[in-house]
């Protein structure tokens, strides 16, 4: 990718007093993308999100906006659109006063935006025509057509989302920057949302960055996804590449919608897997299933029956506590007997039982 | 309890929570409204043994005579004065010392307890101490304005101008309450819809005041509005303790009036009528500025 990324961080470190929340931040946000910053709170997203916004600025690094370094520019001067948590609507503006916000603070003057005096002064009707029609543009594309005259007070979550997003669409910004917009949601919702903030991604054309501490919607809808952890940059890659690939134990640990099962060295890893001896072994729980001629044995401790897979929860014979994922069809014997249970060398992971880094294990291509 | 249905019992636990309240609510306040109401229509006089029916009589002498009407456009006057200018410093006041929350905490909450310190202290006792500043050749205020080459003036004593006056030491007053309600207001506007507004390019102070911080105080400073209009139309202590109503009634106000004529003179008669009249103009100010503003400021 040669193209010049829409926004760049160069070394960005954040310190608030003694306590340092960003250390050494390097990414890139390449044109028209959809990248994820997904970690644990706490982690320093948030707060990436605000530096990149102009909220807070960074204590050293660059901050680049298409090539130019904008540091010291302030979030409007930027043209970044955010949506935040809470939605931060203004609750005594209708819904297209809403939305219609940012234009009207960038076309009409402190004059022009008063009730009545503010049609006086020559160009506001223009203007104001002008700003009605990309406030219908923008509710007809979020279907807020019919709410346009109501106040944010009576509406519901995910139509005060779709408000948030709508004052964010309307003024056609360089970037979109999400802070977990989804959180308030209900799980249907949520789902539903996620679907359209994808479609409205590609409508858009203009680059996303959405910060989640969610791993399934970090990995759903990103082409990247930046890991986070304790302030630094933990990985950053497709979601198949953090999937398949994760550089360290705790990317392992964090990606997945199952947790990754560990086994140590003192647990038996090495008479699982020879070349594990001397590292951690990871392996999925999609990627051990029960097999008659299966390479190792388990004892049953649970099963939990979703319908479409079954989840089993199995105890080897050193003590170590392990899941496996069977098909639905699958028929589980009675807790406490013996399963023979299998898995494919390589979709293993080995970790360094020290410093929890990646070392060379084959890639999983199943 | 068995023989009582368990919505009969619902029943009795409510009497027994709103009893007391409503009870104590009928006795010292519509009891007392009544019998005021009607004892206005008489000529009634503290200790008479009998009163005869005057109708509309007291009504007419307030409305009509010349010291009655004087405390009708005093008080309002006084009123018109110290709500806004009450209402306008307590608002720069609060954000004041809310942004200076930020940079200097410890200097912003002993600024606070400052201005707080005149709601707390004792009314009377303070208007000895502005009996002490603005008296005429000893008081520090005329002191002050003859340093800077102004004229001194009779603050408390000259017609033109002891209500104004009066005014200030009520704003003086007032302001304290008001910031502190004001300040509650300002910490509840949630951080987020600053930067929403900042992102929207609604950045500048103008803007953010505009913007966000004074239709997010609406409902504050629709309460502001009415505890200081109704605290104003009461405005009785410094009255009686700086002037008396006077000099020839330059200071006369309603309040001050009823306890004159109640009070002093005993006529309790006309004295219920001053007090039907009060009750009657705070009662439709604060009616009127409920159903006026309420629905503009919780945006529904």
């Amino acid at each position: 990718m040669n193209a010049i990324p829409t926004l760049e961080l160069g070394d960005v470190t954040r310190r608030f007093g003694e306590q340092t929340v960003l250390d050494s931040i390097s990414l890139a946000i390449p044109p028209g993308s959809f990248t994820s910053l997904l970690g644990a709170s706490g982690c320093g997203k948030s707060t990436t999100l605000r530096i990149m916004a102009g909220l807070d600025r960074p204590t050293a690094g660059a901050v680049r906006l298409e090539g130019q370094e904008v540091s010291a520019l302030t979030a409007h001067e930027r043209n970044i659109a955010m949506v935040f948590q809470s939605y931060a609507l203004y609750p005594h503006l209708t819904v297209a006063q809403n939305i219609a916000l940012p234009l009207t603070m960038k076309s009409l003057s402190a004059f022009g935006r008063l009730p009545l005096l503010g049609t006086l002064i020559p160009g506001t009707a223009a203007a104001r025509k002008e700003i009605q029609t990309k406030v219908s543009a923008a509710a007809e594309m979020l279907g807020l057509s019919h709410l346009l005259d109501r106040k944010p007070g009576t509406l519901s979550g995910g139509q005060k989302q779709r408000v948030a997003l709508g004052r964010a669409l309307v003024r056609d910004p360089v970037l979109f920057l999400l802070d977990e917009p989804l959180s308030n949601l209900d799980a249907r919702l949520r789902v539903q949302m996620r679907a359209e903030l994808v479609a409205l991604h590609r409508r858009t054309g203009k680059p996303f960055v959405y910060v989640t501490h969610d791993q399934a919607e970090a990995m759903a809808m990103s082409d990247q996804v930046i890991v986070m952890i304790k302030g630094s940059i933990a990985q950053a890659g497709t979601p198949r590449e953090l999937y398949e690939r994760p550089t360290s134990l705790a990317v392992a640990e964090f990606v997945g919608t199952h947790a990754i099962n560990l086994i140590t060295p003192q647990q038996g890893a090495g008479e699982i897997l020879s070349s594990a001896a001397r590292a951690i072994l990871g392996v999925r729980p999609e990627h051990v299933v029960p097999a008659p001629h299966g390479s190792f044995i388990a004892k049953l401790r649970s099963v939990e029956y979703l319908g479409s897979e079954i989840v089993l929860t199995l105890c080897t014979e050193q003590g170590v506590e392990l899941k496996s994922i069977a098909p639905g069809t699958f028929e589980p014997p009675l807790q406490g007997d013996s399963v023979r249970l299998s898995f494919d060398p390589t979709c293993t992971h080995l970790f360094h039982p020290e410093t929890g880094a990646r070392i060379g294990a084959p890639e999983c291509r199943s | 309890m068995s023989f009582l249905t368990r919505s009969q019992r619902e029943t009795l636990t409510d009497v027994w929570l709103t009893g007391p309240a409503t009870l104590a609510l009928l006795i010292f306040i519509f009891l007392p409204i009544m019998i005021v109401t009607i004892l206005s229509f008489s000529d009634y006089q503290f200790g008479a043994r009998d009163l005869s029916w005057v109708g509309w009589e007291n009504y007419i002498t307030l409305f009509t005579s010349a010291i009655g009407q004087r405390a009708i456009v005093n008080t309002l006057i006084y009123v018109a004065i110290v709500i806004p200018f009450s209402v306008v410093f307590a608002l720069l006041v609060a954000i004041g010392l809310h942004r200076m929350l930020d940079w200097a905490p410890a200097l912003s909450r002993i600024l606070r307890t400052v201005y707080f310190l005149p709601v707390a202290a004792t009314l009377v006792a303070m208007a000895v101490a502005w009996q002490m500043l603005l008296h005429p050749n000893l008081g520090l205020v005329n002191k002050v304005l003859s340093t800077l080459g102004s004229a001194p003036q009779n603050w408390l004593s000259d017609r033109g101008l002891v209500l104004y006056t009066l005014a200030a030491i009520g704003i003086w007053q007032s302001v304290g309450y008001n910031m502190v309600l004001f300040l509650a207001g300002l910490s509840a506007i949630p951080e987020d819809i600053y930067e929403a507004a900042e992102v929207d390019g609604a950045g500048g102070a103008w803007a953010r005041f505009w913007t966000v911080t004074w239709p997010m105080l609406g409902p504050t400073t629709l309460f502001v509005l009415v505890v200081t209009a109704t605290n104003a139309f009461r405005v009785f202590e410094t009255v009686a303790t700086l002037t008396r109503g006077g000099p020839a009634f330059a200071s006369e106000t309603l309040v001050y009036a009823l306890y004159r004529e109640g009070f002093v003179y005993f006529k309790a008669g006309y004295a219920s009528a001053i007090t039907v009249i009060f009750f009657a103009i705070l009662l439709t100010l604060t009616l009127a500025q409920m159903r006026l503003v309420e629905r503009r400021v919780h945006y529904r």
